[in-house]
């Protein structure tokens, strides 16, 4: 499924209505520079995005782990009123020297190098209160560049519940610029924003006298100048959460970490089956008599026909798998936002060298079990080319949510639903693991030849930052589905709605006429049979390609359509099926449990474990690898794998079970 | 006090960075992230499978490979305490 979230710019009025501002002489004072561009800068997941979308009422992208935003996003800053300024959200950044593309986005848009982005007028540098002589070290730097900067400290709610303080006003006159305290989690005290950029519109002068800077290049330097300021401003650094690190001595431990990390992960699987299958068959029953009702009040003509049989069909047997998509989310943003998915890394770490990469690359991985796309843009993070272009060529392989509704269709259709250890393991939930493992390990074996093949050994450590846990907010929880939700429904309305159309338009096709016994009353329209039409015709051509597979000429229909993207087979299927008079009146499963094989079934899943079926991926690879050569190779070779591994699945399991 | 190199040093034991000895663009790019002489070291923990291990630096919890805890020393000043006080 493509997550790709576009930059919405819409048309903003040019003229505001600012408030009054009042200057020291008890005059208003008008703007002197017409501001334009602001941008938010700060280190790694000190929380840049979260108050992005309280400042633009946007929603970015947030989780709890350093390298969540990796390329620049604008947004109108319309929730604080301010519509005519563009904010741009930026990747987390140490220092302004660049070791990975994601810091070498955020430093070439803050200096006005990036090529369609304005150069900032005002920047926001946000740091996280909670560790304010590390988070300093980035202060010197941005002050360099010259802009006018106000100085958000972030997660004042944390500072304050565990302990630390801070005197503001003393930070403010150590660093030359304005300071505040924020939360941007809480949405407290945001107000000081738009006060600081109607005085920097009104270059009204804030009393502040600009202050030596340490030397930049420094690192040292930088720091010992951060200790100082935050002496001098009676600083307080918050206790270490007594909690988190409790939490970590359990999910760190040696034997319990990789065991309640497997649970985790086995929990979701049947979470997805025990709860997701019946709000699904639930929703499935609905939409079909919703969708007789509908047909019942329609004339019975060729439009009845496009609009039940077409169109109704297909889009309807994607659109039931909207509950388990949305309950792998849920889980998901639970792990993300709450620091558990870097623990996961730390565990993953010695599993990921052995095949020549570093824990670094399991974040993009993990977050493929989503979604590839998002997956591969997040590689941007891992400062070792090498590994970066390892981590994009076996991303695909992680099992997306795109290939949820033909998993979940075909394992509900042929294997029972058997429980074991009293109903905790399901044989259902226990296969669909299994296909997320071939994917994992198909993974590793492809990394592991990249790295003795293609790539170069380079020296770039493997370092990871740990967040404190926290809870994950419900607003963000939910955020995060409705997001999700509107993504399916929008793909289930465009894309597979354009596909079934297709399908059932070839499927009908060629029409002729059909005249009268007499041929006196005239003559009507008459579609195509299923075997006759168009589709027919390409789907008996390339059967004998896909029969050792186990697959008959409908389901090779399925997959060319698939092409487009992996859940466009189970619309297709459902229009194709939803078409023939012999399974019309049946369901989706029950209908190809009648036409599949065992062997045929399981076969089709493999070959969607491994496939490389999805144009955004591509579209993806291409642009982050600069070059059409990968994603070539990538198709090609998961094309390849894919079919060799349903061949022989359907030759093994038709002799077992055949 | 002594002088060792992080992944040397035991889970438990509290000191400061002595040096960094890496390529210069490798310690430039921790020093960033707070691997700096003088800067206070805590040994947490080690992950499950004993690499990488889990230092607190400059306040900061950071997850490093061993292969490079073995270039950056530290002056240990409080040594890890017995096993039951870890527990505890």
């Amino acid at each position: 499924m493509s997550c790709h979230t576009p930059t919405a710019l819409a048309d903003a009025p040019d003229d505001v209505q600012l408030p009054e501002l009042i200057g020291p002489n008890g005059k208003p004072v008008k703007q002197a520079v017409k501001l334009k561009t602001i941008a938010l800068i700060g280190p790694p997941n000190c929380g840049k995005s979260t108050l992005f979308n309280r400042l633009t009422g946007l929603r970015q992208k947030t989780a709890n782990y350093p390298g969540v935003t990796v390329d620049h996003h604008s947004g109108r800053m319309k929730a604080i009123g301010r519509p005519d300024l563009t904010l741009i959200d930026l990747p987390g950044i140490y220092s302004l020297a660049t070791y990975s593309e994601d810091a070498r986005v955020a430093v070439d848009v803050l200096t006005g190098k990036m090529p369609g982005v304005p150069k900032p007028d005002v920047v926001l540098l946000v740091l996280d209160a909670t560790h304010m002589n590390r988070q300093l070290m980035l202060a010197a730097p941005v002050f360099s560049i010259g802009l006018p900067t106000l100085v958000l400290l972030n997660m004042a709610d944390q500072l304050e519940s565990r302990g630390g303080k801070l005197d503001t006003l003393a930070l403010a006159k150590e660093l030359g610029h304005p300071v505040a305290l924020i939360s941007a989690a809480e949405g407290t005290n945001l107000d000081v924003i738009p006060d600081f950029l109607l005085r920097a519109g009104a270059k009204l002068d804030d009393g502040l006298r600009p202050v030596q800077l340490p030397i930049l290049q420094s690192a040292a330097s930088c720091r010992s100048w951060a200790s100082q300021v935050t002496q001098r401003s009676a600083y307080q650094s918050p206790q270490a959460s007594l909690w988190s690190r409790r939490l970590d001595s359990v999910l760190l431990d040696r034997v319990w970490g990789p065991l309640i990390f497997l649970a985790v992960v086995f929990a979701v699987f049947q979470v997805v089956f025990t709860l997701g299958q019946p709000l699904s068959d639930g929703l499935g029953d609905l939409l079909t008599k919703l969708g007789a009702q509908v047909a019942q009040l329609l004339p019975d003509n060729w439009l009845r026909a496009l609009l039940r049989d077409g169109l109704w069909n297909g889009v309807q047997s994607v659109l039931v798998f909207l509950p388990q998509i949305l309950l792998l989310f849920l889980f998901i943003g639970v792990l993300e936002d709450s620091g558990y998915l870097a623990r996961a890394a730390l565990i993953a770490d010695r599993l990921m060298r052995a095949i020549g990469l570093n824990g670094k690359a399991f974040i993009p991985l993990l977050s493929a079990y989503a979604c590839a796309v998002p997956a591969i843009m997040a590689t941007r993070t891992i400062e070792n080319k090498r590994e970066r272009l390892a981590t994009i060529l076996i991303a695909p392989f992680m099992t997306c949510s795109a290939r949820l509704p033909i998993y979940t269709l075909i394992i509900a259709a042929f294997i029972p639903n058997h429980m074991f250890l009293g109903g905790l393991l399901g044989l259902r939930a226990m296969v669909m693991l299994g296909l997320y493992v071939i994917g994992f390990l198909a993974a590793l074996v492809t990394a592991r030849l990249l790295n003795s093949r293609v790539m170069k050994a380079s020296n770039a450590p493997f370092i990871l930052e740990l967040p404190q846990y926290r809870w994950p907010t419900p607003r963000s929880l939910a955020l995060r589905l409705y997001d999700r939700a509107k993504l399916f429904l929008k793909k289930a309305g465009t894309i597979i709605l354009a596909c079934t159309f297709l399908v059932w338009l070839l499927s009908v096709l060629p029409v002729h006429r059909v005249y009268d016994v007499a041929g006196l009353s005239g003559s009507r329209v008459q579609f195509a049979d299923l075997t006759t039409s168009v589709i027919g015709h390409i789907g008996h051509f390339i059967e004998p390609v896909i029969r050792p597979l186990g697959f008959n000429w409908k389901i090779g229909i399925g997959l060319l359509s698939s092409i487009v993207a992996r859940e466009v087979i189970v619309g297709t299927l459902g229009t194709l099926y939803g078409v023939d008079p012999t399974t019309h009146a049946v369901g989706l499963q029950t209908a190809l449990r009648h036409d599949m094989t065992l062997g045929g079934a399981v076969a089709l899943v493999v070959f969607f474990a491994f496939a490389m079926q999805c144009t955004s991926t591509l579209a993806v690879v291409r642009r982050e690898t600069n070059s059409w050569k990968w994603p070539a190779i990538q198709f090609a070779y998961m094309t390849v794998v894919a079919y060799t591994a349903a061949l022989v699945t359907n030759i093994v399991v038709s002799h077992i079970f055949g | 006090m002594s002088k060792t190199a992080l992944s040397d040093a035991k889970v438990g034991s509290h000191g400061v960075v002595d040096n960094v000895d890496l390529p210069q663009d490798v310690s430039h790019y921790i020093a960033h992230l707070g691997f700096l002489p003088g800067a206070e070291v805590e040994v947490l923990r080690r992950a499950p499978a004993g690499d990488p291990r889990v230092y607190r630096i400059d306040g900061v919890e950071v997850g490093l490979r061993n292969e490079t805890a073995r270039h950056i020393f530290m002056t240990v000043l409080e040594d890890a305490p017995s096993e039951e006080e870890v527990v505890a």
